[in-house]
């Protein structure tokens, strides 16, 4: 594997690791969410049960987009990423590092506490292992999305908020195949269709973030 | 080695400056004037490839840095006003991955000795963030004792927060370098002794 590429994964791994508190800061986040819609709608079983899977996607949605802004900005203020720009490697290796590193430190972990709160809307055994799935192929595809938009609002004023308004129209696709291979699989139509359809934009994601986020770097740090 | 034609620099919409010429040549150590806002530092980040330039060109051993960047940027080594340092890193460890990131396969004792010779033996191993201003920029500098291939070195104010001591021998590290055929191109608003010809250049001529 490539130099550049397991530098980057391994220093930002290991300073996810240092600054845990603010990993788990989104994964509190995430939690507080998804267990605010109870209060809201009411105790009704049947009815949490409907709602939860799409609950806990837009939960873990915006929880990845809380920690967005962070992929790039503490590189781009202390100078790291210029360094990195002029790199002999290809950017795209290192962007492609970094964002793996962001999925591993905060997208992983939701898919992880995810059957928790799945438990608590009283979804089936099977709905379970199935929401964490959708999460598992689902939020890399939010983190990939997530990088183009961090990249191109980088150093603006009102960052954070901007990179909402880019970002969440695109990954609308995602949240109702990954929501909606619940249903699916409940009403017996089947996963294959969703989760084929949600593998095939992971692969397209992977293929083409890493470039329009180097890409993108290279505009905002020009 | 480094060829600048009729480059001119545009910041927002204000021309920084224009028509600027330079040859860069083997040996050469270039100090770079300017009063504040002048545009030293657009220079500089244009020289490395970092902005792409308005007007002009910009020529790496007579082919243009952005068609062959990656040879190009092999041979460059670029120090910004920033000292490019994570604070929940130790010394070690920004070091070890600043030149890995560069794509240098400096080992653990290369970096090690690096630090020692800067004068951080004491804080190898101390987050970068309990760190004074000096001595965060020389763990920046450190990289140059590993960076003796790379044949082209821009330096974005590598004086600045240094104490007497360190200025003398970062000189002294410059100068071993242009005698050993590399160039080096530099911003300063200070004065330091070197032991090989110094070419200066004042970019306030070519303000627009």
């Amino acid at each position: 594997m490539n130099n550049a590429f397991i530098a980057v994964l391994r220093r930002d791994l290991l300073l996810a690791w240092r600054s845990r508190a603010d990993l788990l800061v989104a994964l509190s986040f995430f939690v507080i969410v998804a267990s605010l819609f109870p209060f809201g709608v009411g105790a009704d079983p049947d009815q949490l049960r409907a709602i939860g899977p799409g609950v806990v996607w837009v939960a873990a949605l915006l929880a990845t987009l809380l920690a967005l802004p962070r992929m790039f900005s503490q590189d781009f203020e202390s100078g790291v990423l210029e360094q990195l720009l002029l790199s002999q490697e290809p950017p795209v290796l290192w962007v492609s590092a970094k964002i793996a590193a962001h999925w591993l430190s905060t997208g992983l972990p939701l898919v992880v506490v995810s059957p928790l709160l799945a438990l608590m809307y009283g979804l089936p055994p099977g709905a379970i292992e199935v929401l964490a799935l959708a999460l598992l192929i689902g939020t890399p595809i939010l983190s990939l999305i997530g990088a183009i938009g961090a990249a191109l609002t980088l150093g603006l004023r009102g960052a954070g908020s901007l990179l909402a308004l880019l970002v969440l129209p695109l990954m609308v696709p995602v949240l109702i195949f990954g929501a909606g291979s619940v249903d699916a699989w409940a009403s017996g139509i089947g996963l294959r269709a969703h989760l084929f359809l949600m593998g095939g934009g992971l692969f397209a994601a992977l293929a083409l973030a890493p470039f329009a986020s180097a890409a993108a770097l290279r505009i905002t740090m020009d | 080695m480094l060829e600048v034609k009729d480059l001119a620099c545009l910041r927002g919409d204000r021309l920084l400056f224009r028509r600027f010429d330079l040859a860069l040549g083997k040996g050469e150590v270039l100090r770079v004037l300017g009063a504040n806002g002048v545009g030293k530092t657009s220079l500089l980040r244009l020289l490395c490839g970092l902005a792409t330039p308005e007007v002009g060109e910009i020529r790496w051993q007579g082919e243009a840095i952005q068609r062959e960047r990656e040879a190009f940027h092999a041979a460059l080594l670029y120090l910004g006003h920033a000292p490019a340092l994570n604070d929940l890193l130790s010394p070690l460890e920004n070091l070890r991955f600043a030149c890995a990131a560069a794509g240098d396969t400096s080992s653990e004792t290369d970096c090690r000795a690096a630090l020692t010779r800067i004068g951080l033996a004491r804080q190898l191993d101390l987050p970068a963030k309990v760190l004074s201003q000096g001595q965060r920029r020389r763990v920046s500098l450190a990289r140059l004792f590993l960076a003796a291939h790379r044949p082209l070195w821009i330096l974005d104010e590598p004086f600045t927060a240094l104490d007497v001591a360190a200025v003398a021998e970062l000189a002294e590290v410059i100068s071993q370098h242009s005698r050993a055929g590399g160039a080096v191109a530099f911003t300063s608003h200070q004065d330091a002794g070197f032991s090989v010809p110094l070419r200066t250049l004042d970019i306030s001529g070519y303000a627009a």
